[in-house]
């Protein structure tokens, strides 16, 4: 399941500088409008996933004033600049790369805590994630919730986007307004995220065919409310990074979607799913 | 158990009415985002109500409001006076009637029956 796409054991990430400037990386921004429907937990792992394949992947955290992806990756003892650091100029982009601790061609650039949304400049934004395209094989951005300022910068750069969505109105509609701002340029692709089969199957919750029926996105994956995520992000380890968890290769199976592989379509979340009953008892793991 | 008591006595599950309440927050979200197709819808509305009647293109109002279920369209268009023309067009199609002013719900599911346009303004006829 896990091919390599570019194996790489020396820690480094897959491509730098002055390897393959012809190349260019995929910049691609996680984002939804509402804020608390998962985009930093998403960006983790599928940052987390796709780096396991061999990609060499940069999360950049476009969340100033509010850092979050450190935590969630277990960085935030690691994390020494930020991303103003490096658009002000004060210290190099090699420098404020903060290497991941668990996979060795993932890096992330933390955002500023202590700064504001608007302090950031569009455009030297735009041009920073210009030359981690150059050097990384995916760029992923994520966004702070909001349609304002830091969804601007965030956006700047990136030429794909992926949206989180919950099954739930509010979050449905916001993710159809920044569908709307986001235009085709972008081509957004759809991760519905907290999915609860059961509440599905008992008529509680919108399932996946009735968010993705208004929404009429691509849809990259579907990620179940699980505890594991939770405990995950407890600990700062990526879910991603285990074997035994049926959300982990969920993640696992969106990467490999937007690394261009043909994986079937998710099942999760959708009324009369039978292998998904069967999943859920026998991977039903804590 | 309490799904069964609810299936039983008929009432809807409640992400049926999440899904309704989603379709038409979202239509009236992009009618407010699109000025330019409700001025477009205007035009051609008021051309076809003028095959009838002539109005007073420059009073027209349309908006938009949440009516129970539905979102309802509202349309005051002033008569200036009535198309003596249309009369013939009309006599020959007995079967259409020049349209109704005034309130105009949108045609989408209601609760109660057909019974017509809801009770409202009518036309302001000047």
């Amino acid at each position: 399941m896990h091919v390599l796409q570019q194996p790489q054991d020396d820690g480094e990430p897959a491509r730098d500088a002055t390897a393959a400037p012809s190349r260019m990386g995929r910049a691609i921004v996680i984002t939804s409008g509402k804020g608390g429907v998962g985009k930093t937990t998403t960006a983790a792992n599928l940052g987390t996933a796709l780096a396991r394949r061999g990609a060499g992947v940069v999360l950049v955290d476009a969340d100033v004033g509010l850092r979050n992806l450190d935590i969630v990756l277990g960085l935030e003892s690691r994390v020494k600049y930020h991303v103003l650091d490096v658009l002000e100029e004060r210290v190099s982009l090699d420098e404020a790369l903060v290497p991941d601790k668990n996979s060795p061609t993932l890096r992330l650039l933390a955002a500023a805590q202590s700064r504001e949304k608007d302090e950031v400049d569009t455009e030297k934004m735009r041009a920073l994630v210009q030359s981690l395209r150059e050097r990384f094989d995916y760029v992923i951005v994520d966004c702070p919730a909001g349609i304002e300022m830091g969804f601007r910068n965030a956006v700047a750069g990136a030429d794909e986007a992926i949206v989180i969505c919950t099954p739930e109105v509010s979050a449905v509609r916001d993710v159809d307004r920044v569908v709307g701002l986001l235009g085709n340029r972008f081509r957004p692709q759809l991760v519905i995220n907290r999915m609860r089969p059961q509440l599905v199957k008992k008529g509680k919750m919108l399932s996946v065919d009735d968010v993705n029926a208004i929404l009429r996105l691509p849809l990259l994956g579907v990620i179940a409310d699980e505890p594991a995520v939770i405990v995950a992000t407890n600990r700062g380890e990526p879910l991603a990074l285990r074997d035994d968890s049926p959300t982990a290769a969920a993640y696992r199976a969106i990467a490999a979607r937007i690394a261009g592989e043909d994986v079937p379509a998710p099942t999760v979340g959708n009324k009369a799913s039978f292998f998904e009953k069967l999943g859920a008892m026998l991977g039903g793991r804590r | 158990m309490i799904e069964l008591f609810n299936r039983l006595f008929g009432r809807r599950p409640s992400s049926a009415t999440a899904k309704e309440r989603l379709r038409l927050v979202l239509m009236s979200d992009h009618l407010s985002l699109a000025p330019e197709m409700i001025e477009a819808m205007k035009r051609d509305l008021v051309d076809v109500i003028s095959k009838y009647v002539e109005v007073d293109r420059s009073k027209i109002e349309v908006s938009f409001e949440q009516q129970d279920a539905a979102l309802a369209m509202l349309a005051n268009i002033p008569i200036l006076s009535v198309n003596r023309d249309a009369g013939d067009r009309v006599a020959s199609r007995p079967s259409e009637r020049p349209p109704a002013l005034g309130k105009q719900p949108s045609k989408r599911r209601r609760k109660k029956g057909s019974a017509g346009p809801a009770a409202g303004k009518p036309a302001a006829a000047t």
